[in-house]
């Protein structure tokens, strides 16, 4: 087969598809934190003194925290989809790290040195850890499909930023859970959980995701 | 390609040919700094355009295009040469000024290619041969095999990605 009569193919198949990866990448998050929300609602449920929680500082900068993490993360899986490598992603990745040392910084002033450990222990650690990489499954499938169009640079790092991806849209659902809401918690076992999915993510990606 | 995102099939198939002149130079240039024989040059050349075809949804239209059509073709160049145990640096930015260069003599892919299409599907191989090779339009292929002009879109569109994958796959 000569290339020109390749490029006649290739020119007759233009209507089939042209999707923005943008659009694409949201659905499959969309879809995943879905099939998640199910499984909150069913096995986990939401705090019950929700309401009253929204009133309070740490519960309302964790919120904050866990969807500037969902932001970054975004910015990241896209931007890893594409061929050309950049690094302008690292830009979104700074408000998470501001917030998260302001927070970390209010709360160490604030409290006693004395409750720091059991703050920092918490009492949900365990389910942290579990409920975490187990919302962040059916996004991370999702995403993981979803990158299979896309013409990622590094699969492996695209990968990687699904699992982040996977494991911040779980954080967030999660966040409506977990009673624990200092910082001091949040910054340690959040991330100890993601990191789990972010491996799997990065593991698949190599397989899944070259081109 | 902003313009055959609109749907201009014309300026499309302008631009894949330029972007295939321009692959052929950055190929052959990859293959004689590889120590490869010339030969491979065609495939890389429309496993590139296949690639570029398919994952043309990667490119973020704010973004100039070459930087993205280079990105591809290192790409898939490295691939090549990574699978005929080459594992060098390959450096096409030095060629770059090269897409407006005038189509050199163009042969036929090599033998890989037509194995590839022998490969596919029955059908699938007939409607690639119908459009590419006998120069008809989904629409005639449709009718002289009893498809829908939409149904032969999707058969097309398979066919293709099946071949993009014999591509990677196949010639380890």
């Amino acid at each position: 087969m000569k290339t020109e009569q390749l490029v006649a193919s290739l020119v007759a198949d233009r209507a089939a598809s042209a999707r923005p990866l943008g659009r694409s990448v949201g659905r499959a998050l969309l879809a995943g934190a879905l099939v998640s929300l199910v499984v909150f609602a069913l096995e986990f449920g939401p705090r019950v003194d929700l309401a009253s929680a929204f009133a309070t500082w740490r519960f309302d900068l964790k919120l904050v925290l866990v969807l500037a993490a969902l932001t970054a993360a975004s910015v990241a899986c896209l931007a890893m989809a594409r061929p050309v490598a950049t690094m302008q992603w690292r830009w979104a990745v700074l408000p998470v790290l501001l917030i998260a040392a302001a927070a970390l910084g209010t709360e160490l002033v604030v409290l006693p040195a004395g409750t720091w450990e059991a703050r920092l222990v918490g009492s949900n650690a365990l389910v942290c850890l579990t409920a975490i990489p187990l919302f962040a499954l059916a996004p991370l499938a999702a995403l993981l499909l979803a990158l299979r169009r896309a013409a990622p640079a590094f699969p492996a790092l695209a990968g990687a930023a699904c699992g982040a991806l996977a494991a911040a849209a779980a954080a967030v659902i999660y966040a409506f859970h977990c009673f624990d809401d200092s910082p001091l918690f949040v910054l340690t076992w959040y991330p100890l959980a993601a990191i789990p999915v972010v491996l799997v993510g990065a593991a698949v990606g190599r397989r899944l995701l070259s081109w | 390609m902003r313009a055959a995102r609109q749907g201009d099939d014309e300026a499309y198939r302008r631009l894949l040919l330029l972007v295939a002149s321009w692959l052929r130079a950055v190929a052959s240039r990859g293959l004689a700094a590889a120590g490869r024989p010339n030969a491979d040059c065609e495939d890389i050349v429309q496993e590139t355009l296949l690639a570029m075809h398919l994952k043309r949804d990667t490119w973020d239209e704010t973004q100039p295009l070459q930087p993205w059509l280079r990105a591809i073709a290192r790409h898939k160049l490295v691939d090549h040469l990574r699978r005929r145990g080459f594992t060098d640096h390959v450096d096409i930015d030095d060629h770059s000024d090269m897409l407006a260069a005038p189509a050199s003599a163009e042969e036929g892919s090599a033998f890989d290619a037509r194995q590839m299409l022998a490969s596919l599907p029955e059908r699938q191989r007939r409607i690639v041969e119908g459009i590419s090779i006998e120069g008809q339009s989904a629409r005639d292929v449709g009718a002289r095999m009893g498809m829908s002009e939409g149904a032969v879109r999707v058969m097309l569109h398979r066919a293709l990605r099946a071949l993009a994958d014999a591509y990677r796959k196949d010639r380890t």
